[in-house]
């Protein structure tokens, strides 16, 4: 699918190392490459300890890597840019903000005056169905209405990129479920590059076009599974099951040989 | 019903047993030595009719607003840029642990000196006893603000000045109350004891101007008064705190 196009992010050769303060080196993510296109829903998924918070923090920009580079339209990236939004898992939403306010801060930051951010603000609110919503606080909203909030302020800025930590492991099932179908309206409608990190596999092969599989200790890229199945999928089909068996089969490969390379480092030890 | 009764009845209950013991300790004692409730009761109504009162309450409550209010300008300023700024905090912490356990009333010395009898003194030591509980809770209050605030700002292009004013400081803002709502509770106490050594003046030196004339029903009317007043204070305070954590969605345990 990547014939001739040209990449909207780029790892080239990224690596990322953590220093403690006692000196000792962690590697979060070693070097390695992979080109995401644009208008590509890109899923990293992984055991904790795989490096895919540290891959997203990259691209977004929030860490610089300690070698090689991260590119996005052929440029370093080397802050956050409002053309590129981060979703949280924990929202980030302000507390003392009403939900049409929160949608609002993004576009007031860039200048655009009060009566037309509110029109744009109320528009986005609206698209992830939450108009009734729009006077409340935070806590009075639940946590998947909360998660729409977030989605409506990244929206309302029009970013070409959306990068999301995680964002619906702290909602229940059902909730889960028909926002991810709401993110691929909203992908569908707007042509956006979503980039989106889980460890749930179903997830990954439900939302991605492409699921990057990474490995921990060190953190690397493992494995591109590309999910040729139409939009929407259904989970019960026979088609979604392969991937599933594809995806598990990977994640078994990758914890066999951990196990074996953790007992020889043992026994390497105990000698 | 029985929350009504438990709210209402039992405070009752427990001022009216107050008083009754005070009436029977009061009795064992001369009036000039250990007044009765209604002696003190009298004593109250002495000071209305006199109409000097009204005249000591409002000098307290001017000189406590001067003291609060220049506490609160120079001590949340200044905890704001700490709490971002952390080689100026650690710089600047040694010194402030070394003043803050220094009771306000140690300064009245060198107050006096300074300032001479009358308003500065006074209003000195409320300062010093406002000042460190509003600088160090708001300090925590920055230091304490979620990093995923500024990593949203940041995201979304927000220049520093727009950071500040629209999200350090709203940020900060239930933790500074709370620092506030302490401060207020700490000057009061002093207010008193700042009026008593260094004023001609005020709740304090009508308690202290009392004794000087052996009134002592006249001493526990001031004192009634203070507390009266204080407890006035914080119930204010407590009703503008709670109306902002509630804007904050910060839930306090009902009592």
């Amino acid at each position: 699918m990547n014939n001739g196009r040209i990449p909207k992010i780029s790892f080239r050769n990224a690596e990322k190392t953590f220093y403690s303060s006692s000196g000792e080196s962690h590697t979060a993510l070693t070097a390695g490459n992979l080109d995401v296109y644009k208008g590509e829903f890109l899923c990293l998924v992984g055991p904790s300890g795989c490096g895919k918070s540290t891959a997203i923090n990259l691209m977004a920009g929030f860490e610089q890597p300690t070698g090689g580079s991260v590119l996005i339209d052929g440029e370093p990236v080397l802050e956050p840019h409002p053309d590129r939004i981060m979703i949280f898992q924990d929202y980030g939403l302000f507390p003392w903000k009403t939900a049409l306010d929160n949608v609002m801060f993004g576009l007031r930051c860039r200048g655009i005056k009060e009566v037309d951010a509110k029109k744009t603000a109320l528009a986005a609110l609206e698209s992830v169905n939450l108009t009734a919503e729009a006077k409340r606080h935070p806590h009075e909203l639940s946590g998947g209405m909360k998660q729409r909030v977030a989605l409506a302020r990244a929206l309302a800025v029009e970013p070409g990129v959306l990068f999301m930590d995680e964002p619906f492991a702290a909602l229940d099932a059902f909730t889960r479920l028909r926002l991810q179908d709401e993110l691929l309206d909203i992908r569908k409608k707007r042509q956006i590059t979503v980039i989106f990190v889980t460890h749930d596999l179903d997830e990954a092969i439900y939302l991605g076009d492409r699921v990057v599989v990474m490995a921990a200790n060190p953190g690397r890229f493992e494995d591109i599974i590309t999910v040729d199945l139409p939009y929407p999928r259904d989970r019960t089909e026979q088609s979604f099951d392969h991937y599933r068996k594809k995806l598990f089969h990977a994640f078994n490969l990758v914890h066999n040989s951990e196990r074996k390379h953790s007992n020889t480092q043992q026994v390497t030890a105990s000698l | 019903m029985r929350d009504k009764i438990e709210k209402l009845l039992l405070p009752a209950l427990a001022l009216g047993a107050f008083i009754l013991i005070w009436q029977y300790a009061a009795s064992h004692y001369p009036p000039e030595q250990f007044p009765t409730p209604l002696g003190v009761v009298q004593a109250i109504s002495e000071l209305v009719q006199q109409g000097g009162l009204w005249k000591d309450i409002s000098i307290s409550m001017v000189r406590l607003c001067a003291a609060y209010l220049s506490a609160v300008l120079c001590a949340i300023p200044l905890g704001l840029f700490l709490g971002r700024c952390r080689p100026c905090l650690r710089a600047i912490d040694p010194v402030v642990q070394l003043l803050r356990p220094i009771s306000p009333i140690a300064w009245f010395p060198l107050a006096v000196l300074w300032f001479g009898i009358g308003n500065t003194p006074a209003i000195f030591i409320i300062f010093m006893a406002a000042f460190f509980p509003i600088l160090l809770s708001t300090v925590n209050a920055v230091r304490a603000i979620p990093d995923i605030y500024y990593k949203v700002s940041r995201n979304f292009g927000a220049r520093p000045a727009l950071v500040f004013l629209r999200i350090l400081i709203p940020a900060a803002f239930p933790g500074i109350m709370n620092g506030l709502h302490i401060a207020l509770g700490t000057a009061w106490i002093h207010l008193v004891a700042g009026e008593m050594l260094g004023a001609d003046s005020g709740l304090g030196y009508l308690i202290i101007n009392a004794r000087n004339y052996l009134r002592t029903d006249l001493i526990m009317a001031g004192m009634f008064l203070v507390g009266l007043l204080g407890l006035l204070l914080n119930r204010l305070i407590t009703a503008g705190e709670r109306l902002i954590n509630k804007q904050w969605g910060i839930t306090t345990q009902e009592q």
